[in-house]
């Protein structure tokens, strides 16, 4: 089944989602794997979905005055990663520019695969929370890497496995 | 206080587990006669159910179809255990004390596709009863086993790791296949 990627951002109010939510409903959209949050005021939601084409999930967020959105067809995607040990990347410090740049730089030079990540800025702080899928057996080589790259920016890092318990 | 609570009861056999959404994993399970022969035997499956289950350290009746208060948990040799009981098998847990609550993220044989960041208590007291015998026992734990008791005693109420989840943003795609 042909998927549509849906992102609608637009200024924080209460019942966005709900407008949004019942917007694509109606024209039959079954929302799948999706992320909402709210960035810096803006209400962000990014989605994925199966049922509409894209001319009537437009037509139906056309209805959203207040939103900024974007329909488009992808691609089925295996979102499943069998390789790969979880870890969590934690950056802090003082704002500057190139911090999210320079730190996933080293991510990616390690192999690492980023599942997902947020960064805050508040005040001057600034604070990444990545994770990232490594390769078995390079964690403390990348976290020597990322210690040298957090020195150059001023920054403070932590690698730190992402350990589930399965019950 | 260490009671002694080993399972030493009969053969069981494999169950199949069921996974979510299935109506079981949230119906409360009903409360059991330990010393009905079906319930001994449920708990023997259970036993077995959980043996063969690679990593698994814990397994509760509504996870092999059967809405009943009844789990077996087995923690020996997991790293992260302090106390451990072996072994055994529960009915009609309650948690009476809970302490040193701590934030963890755990995955479920009944959701195998993701973990959550659950925050369980690291010191607990249960109150239940051994299946067979019938015999109230209270059983004092920490750490791992502490937070596979929870986990199993949850199940027994028809709550699953997501009913307990930290946030938005703590449930993520299970990486680890055991």
């Amino acid at each position: 089944m042909h998927e549509l990627a849906i992102t609608v951002i637009g200024p924080d109010r209460t019942g966005i989602v709900a407008d949004v939510a019942e917007a694509l409903a109606g024209v039959g959209a079954n929302l799948t794997d999706s992320t909402m949050t709210r960035l810096r005021g803006h209400f962000t939601m990014t989605l994925i979905c199966t049922g509409p084409t894209v001319d009537e999930a437009t037509d139906a967020l056309s209805t959203l005055g207040d939103v900024v959105t974007s329909v488009r067809s992808v691609a089925p995607e295996s979102d499943k990663s069998d390789d790969g040990d979880p870890y969590v990347v934690s950056v802090h410090g003082a704002d500057r520019l190139g911090i999210v740049s320079a730190v996933t730089r080293v991510v990616a030079a390690a192999g690492g695969n980023i599942t997902d990540l947020s960064t805050r800025l508040t005040g001057t702080l600034y604070v990444i929370i990545a994770e990232v899928d490594l390769p078995s057996g390079s964690a403390d080589e990348l976290a020597e890497q990322l210690a040298v790259a957090a020195a150059e920016l001023g920054v403070e890092v932590t690698l730190r496995r992402a350990e589930s318990e399965i019950l | 206080m260490t009671a002694p609570v080993a399972w030493d009861g009969p053969a069981g056999n494999v169950l199949p587990v069921v996974t979510a959404p299935a109506t079981v994993l949230s119906t409360v399970g009903d409360e059991v006669d330990p010393a009905d022969p079906a319930i001994v035997q449920l708990a023997a499956d259970l036993v077995a159910t959980m043996k063969v289950s690679p990593g698994c350290v814990g397994l509760a009746a509504p996870q092999v179809g059967v809405g009943a208060q009844i789990f077996a948990v087995d923690v020996t040799g997991h790293p992260k255990a302090a106390t451990v009981h072996g072994a055994f098998v529960l009915c009609n847990a309650k948690i009476i004390e809970a302490s040193r609550w701590k934030a963890g993220r755990e995955g479920c044989m009944s959701v195998p596709d993701l973990t959550g960041d659950v925050k369980r208590a690291g010191r607990i007291v249960v109150s239940a009863m051994l299946p067979g015998s019938g015999e109230a026992v209270e059983i004092t734990t920490d750490a791992f086993e502490a937070r596979a008791l929870q986990h199993e005693i949850d199940h027994c109420a028809g709550k699953l790791f997501l009913d307990r989840v930290a946030g938005a943003h703590a449930i993520y795609q299970r990486k680890v296949y055991l």
